[in-house]
């Protein structure tokens, strides 16, 4: 693994050394989530990936600080935008790329695709193309969570856009009546879709928990320290049976809607893309940090690079020489075996 | 309805008669003691037993954990039971009226009943979603619907419509086993409906068609409360020299083609009746089966009898012209088997 700077010796020994070690697996998982995603991008536009995917980059301290928050045994439901979180949850890249182009040995055989990236293993209920699908498969992994008599907690990510659906309020009215450990968390990347988020959103975001006496914060959501302090109180506070929380995480997509919006002039400009692309990148703003505070020096920071460029390239190999699915496979899991082996 | 039916087969010295409602309540009540899984969820189920009073007791046996009151929200209750089905649990959600299963559409049918598939196989949704179906207790157009037909157009669900108490509690008790999606209609007006229902522990395979009378001449296929107008219209024609056997094949999907074939074979002279609207219907796709395993065999063109497509009305005469009756029945199986006067 890496070395930290010697010349920082010690001002490393008046940080916990496990602290330093989280702040390098979250730049890790960031730049893992940013240089998949640049690859999809690439495959897509090489016409190499079917169908479309829809990127996650510039948001990955959401992810990434919410989920070093958990458990290997929470739970997570995503979204369409979902690769961020699929990995940060723990997800294999070559699984990942695998499914990402329909081949067998993808996550879910094929089947889903990139915006249906399932896996028990890392408890992801599952990505889910409907806006705020999953709000109630969340929800409800909460009251089972607590009827099953464990401590688990389950994240809930959604974006912005999903404060427009009905369903996410009757459920957030559910899990604040019955005190059940999820949380909810907000991304707003400022569009929905195509359309400035405060062109179809009236009042406060977080006056929308609160009404049900949920507590709701709000935090930088291009900061993944902040990120994953706020989300670890959150969901501390939830594990030990205090209720559901909203965490409102305040970011941006760099890249369209889907990866064919390429022309976004009509409803952003080159410029605010601009700044948050140097301004307020968090993969970035992490690097400079512990640049910043003798905690790693440039070269280490390179070499986590290499070796994620390395990942993504044998993940992507294996994905590309990996067989599409039987033709039979596809009446299989259209029900599962009648009872309980 | 009020005779008690003999027609179960597993009729014993143990047997005893009681209502639909108790036979769903006992369903459900024997599953929540052998599976500390399975819950009931939806509105109006605790203390108030839901409106119909068919979980009248539960709570008070199995506490307000496992017999939970939700608010008035179908979506989101929904949803929560998916949720709670995929992480070990066996919810069974309690949809007052199945007209507003309109409301919980998305749960259903892009959730629950694709969760297996989209994910290769690695989540499960065992959890079953009772709702009531029917008209006839003029309740007007939005609490009166047959929407079965729906869901089983759906790839994931399967769907169960009993026509008995006996039918009732085996293949609710299926349903709670099994490990799919499964929407379980109950038509509102047969709750008090009475019937043999052994006192032994039984179950009911999905996908097999019972045969509630047997006949020669003339097939009728129905589904639910259509059966027992099938038993009435087959009781009068065979007043009239008419043998009509009597299929019900209580799962539409798994749907049993083969039994509902060979008694087409049989008769060659076949009415399908369901509560569903006519138009893509239940009538229409069971008359297809019909027509694809058995054409050679079939005396005249199937007949079709399904709810008038019209939203239910609420005045009493108009609400009746719209489910099919024992007198159309009647009249159809006058036209594919006698003679016409000359």
């Amino acid at each position: 693994m890496l070395s930290p700077n010697p010349q920082a010796h010690s001002k490393l020994s008046e940080r916990a050394t496990a602290d330093v070690e989280r702040w390098l697996r979250m730049y890790r998982q960031m730049l893992r989530i940013r240089r998949f995603e640049e690859k999809v991008n690439e495959l897509y536009m090489s016409a190499r990936m079917p169908g479309l995917a829809h990127l996650y980059i510039g948001q990955e301290a959401v992810a990434v600080g919410v989920c070093e928050a958990l458990r290997p045994d929470d739970y997570i439901t995503s979204t369409h935008r979902g690769h961020g979180h699929c990995l940060a949850k723990g997800a294999s890249m070559d699984q990942m790329f695998a499914e990402l182009l329909g081949k067998a040995p993808g996550y879910n055989r094929g089947k889903g695709g990139s915006m249906h990236i399932a896996d028990p293993d890392t408890g992801n209920l599952g990505a889910n193309a409907i806006v705020a699908g999953a709000v109630g498969i969340a929800t409800g992994a909460a009251l089972s969570a607590r009827m099953r008599g464990t401590d688990q907690v389950v994240v809930c990510f959604f974006g912005e856009g999903a404060l427009g659906q009905g369903v996410l309020y009757e459920v957030m009215n559910m899990a604040a009546l019955w005190k059940l450990p999820v949380i909810y968390v907000c991304e707003n990347n400022l569009y929905t879709e195509y359309t400035p988020y405060q062109e179809v959103l009236a009042g406060e975001i977080l006056d929308r928990p609160r009404a049900f006496g949920i507590p709701a914060e709000a935090v930088d959501g291009q900061d993944v320290r902040e990120v994953y302090e706020v989300a670890a109180h959150l969901i501390q506070r939830a594990r030990s049976g205090e209720g559901p929380a909203f965490l409102l995480c305040q970011t941006y997509r760099y890249y369209g809607h889907h990866v064919g919006d390429i022309d976004r002039s009509y409803y952003r400009s080159r410029e605010e893309e601009e700044f948050w692309k140097v301004e307020r990148d968090p993969i970035r703003l992490l690097g400079a940090w512990l640049l910043r505070e003798g905690l790693i020096d440039e070269g280490a920071l390179e070499t986590i690079d290499r070796e994620v460029r390395a990942e993504v390239e044998a993940a992507l190999a294996f994905a590309l020489s990996a067989p599409y699915p039987d033709p039979d496979e596809v009446i299989q899991h259209v029900y599962a075996d009648e009872v309980e082996p | 309805m009020s005779t008690p039916m003999r027609w179960n087969p597993e009729a014993s010295s143990a047997d005893r008669v009681i209502t639909m409602a108790q036979a769903i309540r006992e369903a459900l009540a024997e599953e929540m003691r052998r599976d500390p899984r399975v819950f009931i969820i939806g509105e109006d189920v605790a203390e108030a037993g839901t409106p119909f009073k068919v979980l009248k007791g539960l709570v008070e046996e199995f506490g307000p954990q496992r017999v939970i009151d939700a608010p008035i929200s179908e979506a989101g209750f929904t949803g929560i039971a998916v949720g709670a089905a995929m992480t070990g649990m066996r919810p069974v959600v309690d949809i007052m009226f199945g007209d507003f299963l309109t409301l919980a559409m998305d749960q259903i049918v892009n959730q629950a009943a694709k969760v297996h598939y989209m994910s290769g196989g690695k989540w499960k949704v065992p959890m079953v979603i009772r709702a009531t179906m029917g008209a006839g207790l003029r309740k007007a157009a939005q609490h009166s619907q047959s929407l079965h037909a729906w869901f089983a157009h759906i790839p994931g669900l399967k769907v169960a419509i009993p026509a008995t108490p006996y039918d009732a509690k085996g293949l609710l008790k299926t349903a709670i086993r099994d490990n799919n999606p499964v929407l379980f209609f109950e038509h509102k007006a047969m709750y008090n409906l009475r019937g043999h229902v052994p006192v032994e522990e039984y179950t009911i395979p999905f996908g097999v068609a019972d045969i509630k009378r047997e006949g020669q001449d003339l097939t009728i296929v129905a589904v639910g409360r259509m059966v027992h107008v099938a038993l009435e219209a087959a009781e009068r024609l065979s007043e009239l020299g008419l043998e009509v056997e009597v299929v019900d094949p209580r799962t539409l999907v798994p749907l049993d083609c083969e039994t509902l074939v060979q008694s087409a074979k049989k008769t060659g002279r076949v009415i399908v009746v369901d509560e569903g609207y006519q138009r893509y219907g239940v009538t229409a796709e069971i008359a297809a089966v019909i027509a694809e395993g058995a054409f050679y065999y079939l005396d005249r063109p199937v007949i079709r009898i399904g709810a008038l497509d019209v939203p239910i009305p609420f005045s009493p005469p108009l609400e009746d012209l719209t489910v099919p009756s024992v007198e159309r029945v009647m009249e159809a199986a006058k036209t594919l088997c006698l003679r016409r006067e000359p």
